[in-house]
């Protein structure tokens, strides 16, 4: 099923923007700076590629995703955090740009999930095996008596 | 030829309906000669959808144009390969693929299911006829193949280069083996809850064929991860993508179901669950054919913008899973649930892996689909990516991986859990000095490093320390030793070798993602750059050409110490003018465990080009792992205790059978 992802995106880009180069970094856009470049990688990976299935600005080959890029390294270069440079992102392309949703009323749902489920999950084991173990068939007194007697018959 | 795959296809069809409503009708009324329809109808359905597919496999081997489907996916200059191929690289014929092998595992149940009660196999085939016939009805009314064109066109508009590789040929067969492999422990689930019973011979049948589904869609999944590892040019092998998640959720739902069957089959316990279980299983089997096949994750999907395709899927995916959920909600409760067992027992340990495996199913699931349903209740558009799954379903796989060591070695009813882990000191230490070397002696090592080597090695020698002892290490003598380990049930070998799979395909990714090195430069022929050690030179650009492409391949040499080359690498850009498309070919050179992987980018005005080189240390474990965790699976399945089958009895007729049967 990958494939027909990596067929999407693909189909799509050597559609609009095929440009001939197979990734998206450039060496003509990256930083002198070391240290700014790797924040400038590590903040591309956590946003979105706007016009792309479901690839960061770091991967994606599209024009936009170069825009973003840029735009991220010219905010690293004038000094900005990098909350600050995402925030800025953020305030011009909405939040749809994080691959990380950020926790707000609308996603709580979403990162609740899996604690709630691990947790609501690990109370039906401990309850049914609970009430299994009650359920259990102990013998009654009658059954004690018949059994008493059988062994003793013998 | 054409013609006949067609009519073949619809005859399958009408056949897929008799298989449905007959025998459904004839388990009902315990009627003998009605249930004994469904065992011939099956092979003969299954033997015209392969006709059917013959048909078209050879209008595309022939390049038929005058078929539509093959005009649009083919061209006469293609490779043989990538025209038979091809058959399947387009949503007709993936579809036509999907149900032939769906009549294949009902022919399989008919043909082996000799000793099944009769009712119950009546009404596993029923079931399975009941999925054929809807999806047959889908590729008939909104997917057919064998739609003609007048005036037949001369060429074809060729196969989508992308997916003019080896990969095609093995990546969708596998998956959808996998995929609808699950559709067998769908019926008999559906099939016990209609009968409104399960017995030893259902738990039996069940558990090989979760095995073989398992097994194939572990394949099929670790090809596609491959494949998009070479052939997408950055080197990624796992992209949390929605179409990639729909083949996951299955995998981890029949993961889940893989141990629950095994408590079942050995304790009888867990019946409802297990049973629940293969539904959802194969639901989302459904629910990811769904994704993929409607387009409804992205408006720009390659295969199927059409929305009548949509809802018709949306159609059999509420019918089939409601259904059966319904159906569950109605009888579960008739069904008798059994064997009891002490919380620190295998059977605890096993129940353990369910709820982390479905709780890791259900947050896989929630993150595909949040992002679609909270657009269509409040308009919000939020998108859920890699990083969301890596904080959620990374860190639910710890404490899973940390306990597999312990499942195999706790007894069953009541275990001994301070035994189990004196036994497990070994792997222990083993565990622990990984990650203390993976923090002293490697630069930059994360924590994520430390704490994934370290797992790896515990899974790793945690399943060796189960073979150990259950070949009795420490107690006997070497020769007996020996003779024990020899002699150790199939089985046990299987849970070892997917444990230690797992543990090299955990092992794989962390190497790949904590210790790979990176480099994009521009680079002029003669040029060298040095990688993690390595020094690759750039020989130059040739221009080459290919049947149905033309292509700029690079040439690069790995340069030993002494100056002496000591491999090449071959990268490419090919143009393939007929879809006016541009594909890379990742040039890749496997050292050991690890990979040297070079991606060409664009060509400079003064004859450099830029290049992207990684090393990839342990890359190769990802799917070296997946392989051996498929020849655990294997291994299981040669198995005698679980040869598929189902205990040899005859069953005594019903009495209304016998009045039915007595004139």
């Amino acid at each position: 099923m990958r494939m027909k992802a990596a067929l999407t995106w693909l189909v799509l880009f050597s559609a609009l923007f095929f440009s001939g180069s197979a990734f998206a970094v450039k060496p003509d856009e990256m930083l002198a700076n070391p240290v700014l470049e790797a924040r400038a990688r590590h903040i591309s990976e956590g946003l979105r590629c706007m016009v792309c299935q479901n690839q960061s600005i770091d991967e994606s080959d599209a024009d936009l995703a170069r825009d973003l890029r840029l735009l991220v390294r010219e905010r690293l270069t004038a000094g900005d955090s990098d909350a600050q440079v995402i925030d800025y992102v953020v305030s011009r392309y909405g939040e749809f740009v994080l691959l990380k949703p950020r926790l707000s009323m609308h996603t709580i749902l979403l990162w609740a999930a899996p604690l709630v489920l691990l947790f609501a999950g690990g109370l039906a084991v401990f309850f049914s095996a609970r009430s299994r173990r009650r359920e259990a068939p102990s013998l009654s007194p009658e059954e004690q008596a018949r059994l008493e007697a059988i062994l003793h018959k013998n | 030829m054409v013609e006949i795959g067609h009519f073949a296809l619809v005859l399958a069809f009408a056949l897929a309906l008799v298989q449905t409503v007959v025998p459904l009708y004839g388990a009902r009324t315990g009627n003998d000669r009605m249930m004994a329809v469904a065992g011939p109808v099956a092979v003969t359905g299954f033997a015209l959808t392969a006709i059917s597919f013959l048909a078209l496999a050879a209008a595309y081997a022939l390049s038929d144009f005058s078929v539509q489907s093959v005009w649009e996916n083919s061209h006469s200059l293609q490779p043989l390969i990538f025209k038979i191929t091809g058959t399947w690289g387009n949503h007709e014929g993936s579809m036509l693929l999907w149900v032939l092998i769906l009549t294949f595992f009902g022919a399989l149940v008919a043909a082996f299911g000799t000793n099944l009660p009769a009712t119950l196999k009546a009404n596993v085939l029923a079931v399975q006829g009941s999925i054929g016939a809807a999806f047959f009805l889908f590729i008939l009314a909104t997917s057919n193949p064998f739609i003609r064109l007048n005036p037949a066109p001369i060429e074809g508009r060729d196969l989508n280069p992308i997916l003019q590789d080896f990969g095609l040929a093995v990546h969708p067969p596998l998956l959808y083996l996998g995929y609808v492999g699950f559709s067998i422990c769908f019926s008999f689930s559906v099939a016990a809850l209609i009968d409104g019973r399960i017995d030893a011979s259902w738990a039996r049948w069940v558990r090989p064929w979760t095995l073989v589904a398992w097994m194939f869609l572990t394949g099929g999944i670790a090809v596609g991860s491959y494949w998009a590892y070479y052939e997408l040019g950055w080197g990624g092998f796992w992209f949390w993508d929605p179409v990639e998640n729909a083949s996951f959720m299955p995998w981890l739902a029949g993961t889940a179901l893989l141990h629950s069957a095994i408590v079942m089959e050995k304790r009888s316990a867990l019946k409802i669950w297990t049973l629940l279980l293969a539904i959802l299983t194969f639901s989302l089997s459904l629910l990811g054919t769904f994704l993929v096949r409607s387009g409804v994750l992205t408006s720009v999907h390659a295969f199927a913008t059409d929305p009548t395709r949509g809802v018709f899927i949306l159609g059999i995916l509420m019918l089939f899973i409601g259904g059966s959920l319904a159906l569950f909600a109605w009888r579960a409760s008739a069904l008798t649930a059994g064997g009891l067992f002490h919380p620190i027992s295998r059977e605890g340990a096993l129940v353990l892996n369910n709820l982390f495996l479905t709780t890791a199913t259900a947050t896989v699931l929630i993150g595909t689909l949040y992002p679609l349903l909270l657009e269509a209740v409040s308009s919000d558009k939020i998108s859920v990516g890699a990083p969301f799954f890596n904080l959620t379903f990374g860190p639910l796989m710890v404490p899973l991986l940390v306990m597999v060591p312990f499942g195999p070695l706790l007894a069953w009813k009541r275990g001994d859990i301070v035994a189990v882990a004196q036994r497990l000191m070994a792997a222990f230490a083993a565990a622990i000095v990984a990650s203390l070397v993976t923090a002293f002696f490697i630069d930059g090592a994360s924590a994520f490093a430390v704490v994934g080597v370290g797992l790896a090695f515990w899974l790793v020698f945690g399943s060796l320390t189960d073979l150990a002892v259950k070949s009795g290490f420490g107690n006997v003598g070497v020769g007996a030793l020996f003779r024990r380990f020899i002699g150790l049930p199939r089985s046990i070998f299987g849970t070892a070798l997917a444990h230690m799979g797992l543990g090299l395909t955990v092992l794989g990714i962390v190497g790949a993602l904590s210790f790979g090195t990176e480099k994009i430069l521009s680079m002029h022929t003669g040029e060298t750059v040095e990688l993690s050690g390595h020094t690759v030179r750039f020989d130059g650009l040739f221009p080459d050409k290919g049947p149905n492409y033309s292509e700029d391949r690079a040439r690069f040499e790995l340069v030993g110490e002494n100056g002496k080359t000591i491999g090449e690498i071959h990268s490419a850009k090919r143009f393939y003018p007929v879809r006016q498309m541009t594909t890379t070919e990742s040039g890749i050179k496997t050292i050991g465990f690890s990979q040297l992987y070079i991606s060409l980018g664009d060509e400079g005005t003064d004859g450099s080009v830029v290049v992207r080189l990684w090393w990839k240390p342990l890359v190769t474990l990802i799917w070296l792992g997946a392989l051996v965790m498929m020849a655990g699976a294997a291994m299981s399945l040669m198995d005698r205790r679980l040869r598929v089958g189902a205990p040899s009895r005859r069953r005594a007729k019903t009495p209304a059978a016998v009045a039915a049967s007595t004139p």
